[in-house]
């Protein structure tokens, strides 16, 4: 059976002045109805992967690659109307932090109605339930109370659980979460992280964990890719991560403190060893 | 909203909550206590202005060449000879009683005079503004939707040249072409010379007053006389209007809610006036009560080219002439306005940000 996504050689790039800059260069991956993990740090390209998927990379960026399809949909030739009914109701994105990707003069009722209605046209008293019902499905207490709310009324673990209300409503078959909860407490992130897991699970959805947050992609994912300045380094099982063999990736594992240890200094990354930036 | 293309998504149960209703009254004289304490301050700087300004209006009223004793007479008789805060008080009382002082150069109350001169120049600026806000919002949103493309580059040259292009030469060169060479508008003035007077002033605004009389050929005639200078006018605040809203639309654009429509696949349409033009509604209510303040001050210029007889050519003609009561009363009434534009915008920002409610 064909993957749900199939990317291959997706490139993206910027112009500047001294030519086009390319973020993304040439990376290959698919994904099924599973979790896959995209780990990099800061500028590894994995945030202009996901956008590029969703063709959200506005002009003057350029996206181009040799195949990325979607349910054997060609996503580079779709127009901009046939990537709007992808958009929210096929593959749907969590976006990072809920401060700013949430519109602060709507309430949290209305823009968790706008993803629904935008895909499909329903009486209101159907909105309202389905509305109440998502909200209940992503553990909000009193939904009825949070709805009518503003979102600088909300915290920021309830206004992520409001984002991944908006981004499941209209039940897409694949989810891109981007870095959905590091602008979040750390005691709330397993919280949202458990929330997005189950749904995923339970709706039997694709999803894409981006993050740069190892361990965290490691517990939640199926399958991990790893990103450093545009490129795949190192594509793994989640539990094979041990035996990972890029050295990107082993520093990185190297540098991560566990309980029972007792170095005096983490390593740092020699980034030498792979001609890295 | 009209604005809003789409049919509106509130739902009953998830609207904002209802729940101001008891913070109403105490709000409304909050509201009031403002009003009136800006107000005493726009007088108390007014009455200061009045009094250190080195015209003495006992030498405007009697001359130079009148004896002591009927200067020191006309003195006490305007009340000058009083302590400075009596005198306060004084004049407090006699502008709530609507008594601004005689006009020295017109010969008449300066409360006519305002009450002649300020519709003319309300009404200009009022047509001016809307020309502004229909014509220059829209470009504004256009040019930040289609930024760096051939639409934006020309309404970025339109806001140029309404930003440096002086205002008497786009009058008489409008006078010039609409009224000498094609005749398609009156001349200057407000109507032709014939139906002036014949509509008695209620409001004081020529359309308003002839259309409660039923005269409507006065009215085309007083709209002919004024759609050329009010387009002046709103050629200039379309320029700032179109403007500020370009950047505030830009600013907007790039936030991340707006990325989060798009990722729900709403239509473009609707990502920008819903998502980002209803956010800059807020500044934008300043940046238009200002330039609608700002004309309402009138313009000198186009009052002058267009024989206007509004409150700039008075206030002008005050100030050339030593008439202080009418610089001070034009000046009350300006400041005023200002007063009123502010406590509106507020006001509309709470009706039209929940963040600041």
């Amino acid at each position: 059976m064909a993957p749900m996504l199939e990317v291959k050689n997706l490139r993206v790039s910027f112009p500047t002045h001294r030519g086009r800059v390319e973020v993304v260069k040439g990376i290959s991956f698919d994904v099924g109805r599973e979790r896959l993990g995209i780990v990099g740090e800061s500028g590894s390209g994995k945030s202009m992967t996901g956008r590029a998927i969703l063709k959200l990379i506005r002009k003057p960026g350029l996206v181009t690659a040799d195949r990325m399809s979607f349910d054997g949909i060609d996503i580079l030739s779709q127009n901009e109307k046939q990537m709007r009914s992808i958009r929210g109701a096929r593959i749907s994105m969590v976006m990072q932090d809920p401060k700013f990707s949430l519109n602060p003069v709507m309430t949290v009722g209305q823009q968790i109605a706008e993803a629904l209605v935008t895909h499909e046209k329903l009486g209101r008293r159907e909105v309202n339930e389905r509305i109440l019902a998502m909200l209940d499905a992503v553990r909000i207490n009193d939904p009825k109370r949070v709805a009518g709310l503003y979102p600088h009324e909300v915290s920021g673990g309830m206004g992520q659980r409001v984002m991944i209300a908006m981004m499941l409503i209209p039940e897409p078959e694949l989810l891109i979460a981007d870095e959905p909860t590091s602008a979040l407490d750390v005691s709330v992130q397993a919280q949202v992280l458990d929330i997005i897991d189950d749904l995923v699970t339970r709706k039997g959805m694709g999803l894409i964990l981006i993050s740069h947050d190892l361990n965290l992609v490691s517990r939640y994912c199926d399958r991990i890719l790893v990103m450093n300045s545009g490129t795949v380094v190192e594509e793994c099982a989640a539990g094979q991560l041990d035996k990972a063999s890029h050295p990107y990736t082993r520093g990185l594992l190297a540098a991560m403190p566990t309980m029972n240890e007792n170095r005096d200094e983490l390593p740092v990354l020699d980034r030498t060893q792979w001609a890295g930036t | 909203m009209s604005l809003e293309p789409q049919t509106t998504i509130s739902p009953a149960s998830i609207s904002p909550t209802k729940r101001r209703w008891g913070r109403g009254i105490s709000a409304i004289l909050g509201f009031a206590a403002t009003v009136f304490l800006t107000f005493l301050g726009l007088l108390a700087i007014t009455f200061f202005i009045g009094r250190v300004i080195p015209i003495d209006p006992v030498l405007a009223v009697v001359g130079d060449r009148a004896s002591k004793a009927v200067y020191e007479a006309a003195r006490a008789s305007m009340g000058l000879d009083q302590p400075l805060y009596i005198q306060f008080v004084q004049y407090v009382g006699n502008v709530l009683s609507g008594n601004f002082g005689m006009s020295v150069s017109t010969g008449r109350p300066v409360i006519d005079d305002i009450s002649r001169f300020f519709p003319a120049t309300l009404e200009m600026a009022t047509i001016g503004i809307i020309i502004g806000v229909i014509i220059g919002v829209p470009l504004g949103v256009l040019a930040a939707s289609r930024q760096g493309s051939w639409v934006d580059q020309i309404i970025r040259v339109v806001g140029l040249l309404g930003y440096s292009m002086p205002a008497f030469w786009l009058g008489l060169v409008g006078l010039a072409l609409f009224y000498a060479k094609l005749r398609w508008v009156g001349g200057p003035g407000r109507l032709d010379v014939f139906y002036d007077g014949l509509v008695s002033p209620v409001t004081g605004l020529i359309l308003v007053d002839s259309l409660i009389a039923g005269e409507y050929e006065i009215f085309w005639n007083a709209v002919s006389h004024l759609i050329l200078p009010a387009s002046v006018l709103g050629f200039f605040s379309l320029a700032y209007i179109a403007r500020m809203t370009r950047s505030f639309m830009l600013d907007q654009l790039n936030q991340e809610f707006v990325t989060t429509a798009r990722v729900k696949g709403v239509p473009e349409r609707i990502v920008i006036w819903r998502h980002a033009f209803n956010p800059i509604r807020v500044p934008l209510i300043t940046v238009i009560g200002l330039s609608y303040a700002g004309l309402l001050e009138g313009s000198v210029m186009i009052e002058t080219v267009f024989s206007w007889p509004g409150i700039g050519n008075y206030l002008t003609t005050g100030l050339l002439n030593a008439d202080m009561n009418a610089v001070l009363g034009s000046t009350l009434v300006i400041g005023a306005v200002f007063i009123f534009i502010n406590k509106i915008s507020d006001v509309l920002y709470r009706v039209l940000d929940p963040r600041a409610r």
